[in-house]
């Protein structure tokens, strides 16, 4: 009830303009919204044989990676979009999309990796993501930009590689270390995996590659962040991490785009290889754009993220922090192979206008002694629907597996929806399994409480959802974190009061 | 060919012949069952909904049905000895699908009351029951359903009028008895009105050693205030298969407890659907398994919350050993507008060996704000440290073991209202645990 009070009081103009700070903070939701005025050599739009043909010239690519993405287009070819999520996905004209597009071809002149657009330069700027590594924070973060189909510029490449860490694009990666990628592209996700992965197999454009030698402790955060810039273009970007025995990695992933009335595409894989002791924490801060109010525009966000904890005792931690994109189809996974080997995942997904999510996790226990854990926040308001969907499967070798899941659902507004789909296939009977969710709306009593105190609702509506999500933001990098929560009250701005 | 064709070409054959031993409307739904049959077919595995348990293989085999309507040579009580003791019930027996008339309980129900045959009240009443009848049921999207309504040719009713209390439980034990590989549709139709109130223990028995094939399909409409308690045994055999769907409809203030125990069988498939479609409307919703050997134990159950402040609670628990697979999927439904709902739902497992697999789905899907819903589920073994205790204190590993497999299940069997039917369930799983549920020929222990 308190709900439908609280509408009818910002129905009241008067009362409207004295919500300022919900204003201004609507007003900016989205500020990444903005577009690069950049020469990009587009290719046209459309997907058949040739284009994907075009995709692999215009790289320079082997035979083995043609060949590759042929078969993955072939299969592709006899594949159907899948339909079980919990989602409502208009549908998509695969032949409307541009599949390459590329901002830093010169419109002539040959092309210098040292030289980059001012404009391109500009734009990671506004982003907040330093390119120049002289202006990076002290011991900072090593950066891979990358917009639309191309990796614009990778940071302080030289200063890992005296370590013997490999960061650069995958694009230089097939170029520069092709066994490395022959023997671990498509060995956690193959081409055959699903529809999207299939579809990023075929074109997948840029992306970064890692790899952590024997021993070696990355002594900075790895980053890569995506823009989408160039209309009525899809992004497909490929990641693939090799953290090779005893070594650590943290690694973050950033996104925006600009905000347009057409829906967008991404498709991205993300392929991870642990190996025995190492370490590999994947954060990501997915802020796409969503789409505006009426839920016009956004990109559709399918992604197949997974991990391979191959060797005994290694571990692999996903964050995620979800508010961008129109549709978020994704389930960052771990593959526990190795005995003792860990997974973990901590996501807070928020929704708020006409967005859709359907994410969560799937945990498969192979070794002995593997131990998973899940915690899941969902926050959903306006008119958007959030699920989380997940699966814990412990194989039959899997001893002493363990598992904990628990996700929570808070809703804000009478409009939005919050679902959980759990799946849990247990074939070991000396696994422990446990799942629990709740959900629930944020509780009179609490709001009470802040006002009583002088706080505002808006704020302590902030402050609740904060802490809310905190058991998961504290998992990520500090510098995240920030953004993180940061984020997650805009994105909520105009949902509530 | 599809398994569907022999049951379509089988109806088709014999249309007039089950027509003329069946009630008019009965017969009514028979043809548009049929075609939604002919159209889906039955399920796969590829279906999520029956994802584990592989029906069409189920529907295979060369079932006898009995369309005819032949009399099966069988008196109940010569068959049927394990009554529940200290239970002063209202006993009826089906046979198969047949609602058997020729052993009624003398003692006459409260007035108004209508307990017997669904064909003959069907024939005597058709503007009644065609009210009720295939009102709840999913044909269009349950095959199994389908396939029963297309068949069904007797079964049980029970009507209980508004305000009417029948005091004394009733007790309906379902016999399988036939010499060749036999399937059963059987269909039962309870109606309580307004402020009514009854309680019934459906118990499930396989006499002979055949394939069955138990398909059944219970409407239960339980009007604003009533209160209405079902209790299902099953005790068959390993060769024994059952699909049960169940159709609740709930209005306001109503009250209704489910509570299905799965002792032994062979494949139990159990689909329960409820809808809250009145404002305080309540469910309780138990189940409790126990399995081994090969046995399949599969419970899906959707709770439609489709107004405001209605309640529900479920708790499923289950034990397997051996091979046996068990799955429950649970989900619960919020509808826009539905606030002040209040949804619990628990499923707890117990694996007992290696090869013992356990599916579980609880899922929730809710679009209003203002609800509380949580939803548990586990998978483990038996507490180490529990078992530890218990043989410091001179208490066999075995006994110990079993000791904390009845306290497992011990909370499902504390939610069954009825006070005699607590303990012999109580006594049932422990003989169950002792692998002496077989042995009740002549019910020694019981008397």
């Amino acid at each position: 009830m308190e709900q439908a009070k609280d509408n009818n009081k910002d129905k009241d103009p008067k009362k409207r303009t004295d919500n300022k700070f919900v204003r201004k903070l609507t007003e900016e939701k989205y500020k990444y919204g903005f577009t690069t005025d950049v020469h990009t050599e587009v290719i046209p739009v459309g997907l058949n044989e040739e284009v994907v043909r075009l995709i692999s010239a215009k790289k320079g690519e082997p035979e083995w990676l043609l060949d590759f993405r042929l078969k993955a287009y072939n299969y592709w070819l006899g594949l159907e979009m899948p339909n079980w999520a919990h989602l409502q996905i208009p549908e998509i004209n695969y032949q409307a999309i541009s599949y390459y597009a590329d901002p830093t071809k010169k419109k002539e002149g040959p092309k210098s990796l040292d030289e980059i657009d001012p404009e391109v330069m500009k734009t990671f700027d506004k982003l907040g993501i330093p390119l120049e590594e002289r202006l990076a924070l002290s011991g900072g973060m090593a950066v891979d930009a990358v917009m639309d189909s191309v990796s614009v510029k990778t940071t302080f490449k030289e200063k890992l590689l005296e370590k013997g860490i490999i960061f650069c694009s995958i694009s230089e990666a097939v170029r520069e270390y092709p066994d490395l990628v022959k023997q671990y592209l498509g060995s956690v996700v193959s081409y055959r995996d699903n529809y999207f992965a299939a579809l990023n197999s075929a074109v997948f454009s840029d992306g970064s590659f890692v790899y952590i030698p024997k021993g070696v402790r990355c002594p900075m955060e790895l980053s890569t962040y995506f823009r989408i810039n160039a209309a009525n273009t899809g992004q497909f970007e490929r990641t693939l991490i090799v953290a090779d025995d005893d070594s650590y990695v943290s690694y973050l992933e950033g996104c925006t785009a600009p905000m347009r009335d057409e829906n967008q595409l991404h498709a991205a894989i993300v392929e991870i290889v642990v190996m025995e002791r190492a370490e590999v924490k994947y954060s990501t801060v997915q802020n796409w754009y969503p789409g505006d109010a009426e839920g016009r525009g956004g990109v559709y966000n399918f992604v197949t993220k997974r991990g391979h904890c191959r060797g005994a005792n290694s571990k692999l931690s996903w964050t995620q922090v979800e508010t961008g994109s129109a549709i978020t189809w994704k389930y960052p996974s771990c593959i526990l192979s190795g005995d003792n080997s860990q997974g973990e995942f901590y996501s807070v997904a928020v929704t708020n206008n006409y967005q859709q999510a359907d994410t969560g996790t799937k945990m498969i226990h192979l070794g002995r002694n593997t131990k998973s854990t899940i915690i899941s926040k969902g926050i959903s308001a306006g008119k958007s629907q959030n699920s989380y969907r997940g699966l814990v499967k412990v194989g039959e070798r899997a001893d002493g597996a363990r598992n904990y899941s628990q996700c929570d659902s808070l809703l804000l507004g009478s409009h939005c929806g919050a679902h959980t789909f759990p799946y849990m296939d247990i074939k070991n009977e000396t696994a422990v399994v446990e799942h629990e969710a709740t959900t629930s709306k944020i509780s009179e009593d609490q709001l009470f409480y802040c006002n009583q105190r002088g706080i505002k609702t808006e704020d302590a509506i902030g402050l609740i959802v904060n802490g809310y999500a905190k058991e998961v933001i504290n998992k990520l990098p500090m510098e995240f974190a920030v953004e993180a929560q940061k984020l997650l009250s805009v994105s909520l701005e105009g949902s509530v009061g | 060919m599809q398994s569907k064709e022999q049951y379509l070409n089988l109806y088709r054959e014999y249309r007039s012949l089950i027509g003329r031993h069946s009630a008019p409307v009965m017969n009514v739904l028979r043809d548009e069952a049929h075609d939604e049959l002919l159209r889906m077919g039955f399920p796969t595995r590829q279906d999520e909904e029956y994802k584990y348990t592989d029906v069409e293989a189920i529907f295979a085999p060369d079932y006898g049905i009995n369309l005819g309507r032949l009399d099966i040579p069988v008196n109940p009580y010569d068959v049927f000895k394990c009554d529940v003791p200290n239970m002063s019930t209202s006993l009826y027996f089906i046979v198969n699908d047949r609602f058997y008339l020729k052993a009624l309980p003398k003692v006459a129900l409260p007035e108004g009351v209508l307990l017997g045959s669904l064909k003959e009240i069907a024939e005597q009443y058709p503007d009644f029951v065609s009210k009720y009848y295939g009102q709840l049921v999913d044909t269009r999207s349950n095959a199994i359903t389908a396939l029963n309504t297309m068949f069904a040719q007797d079964g049980l009713l029970l009507y209980v009028p508004k305000g009417v209390v029948v005091e004394k439980p009733i007790q309906l034990v379902n016999i399988l008895r036939a010499d060749v590989n036999f399937m059963v549709n059987r269909r039962v139709l309870i109606i309580l009105e307004d402020m009514a109130q009854a309680r019934l223990l459906m118990c499930d028995h396989a006499m002979d050693e055949v394939d069955f094939l138990a398909n059944q399909v219970i409407e239960v409409f339980v009007g604003a205030g009533a209160s209405f308690e079902l209790y299902e045994l099953e005790e068959t055999t390993p060769r024994t298969c059952r699909l049960s769907n169940l159709y609740i409809h709930q209005q306001a203030d109503s009250n209704v407890l489910v509570n299905g125990v799965t002792l032994m069988g062979g494949t139990t498939r159990n689909t329960t659907r409820v809808t809250l479609a009145g404002r305080g409307a309540h469910i309780n919703l138990c189940g409790m398994a126990i399995a081994d050997s090969h046995q399949h134990v599969d419970n899906h159950t959707f709770i439609d919350h489709a107004v405001s402040d209605c309640t529900s609670h479920e708790l499923y628990k289950y034990v397997l050993d051996d091979e046996a697979t068990g799955a429950f999927a649970g989900k619960v439904l919020v509808r826009e507008g539905a606030q002040h709902t209040d949804s619990q739902q628990t499923n707890r497992n117990l694996c007992l060996t290696r090869q013992a697999r356990m599916y579980t789905q609880p899922q929730l899907e809710i679009y209003a704000d203002d609800v509380k819903c949580s939803h548990g589920a586990t998978v483990g073994q038996l507490n180490e440290d529990a078992l530890f205790y218990m043989q410091q204190r001179g208490i066999s590993h075995a006994e110990a073991r079993q000791l904390l497999m009845r306290a497992f299940v011990g909370e499902v069997i504390d939610e069954v209202g009825l006070e005699a039917l607590r303990d012999r369930l109580h006594h049932l799983v422990e003989k169950r645990f002792r692998g002496e549920l077989g042995k009740c020929g002549d019910c020694s222990v019981c008397k």
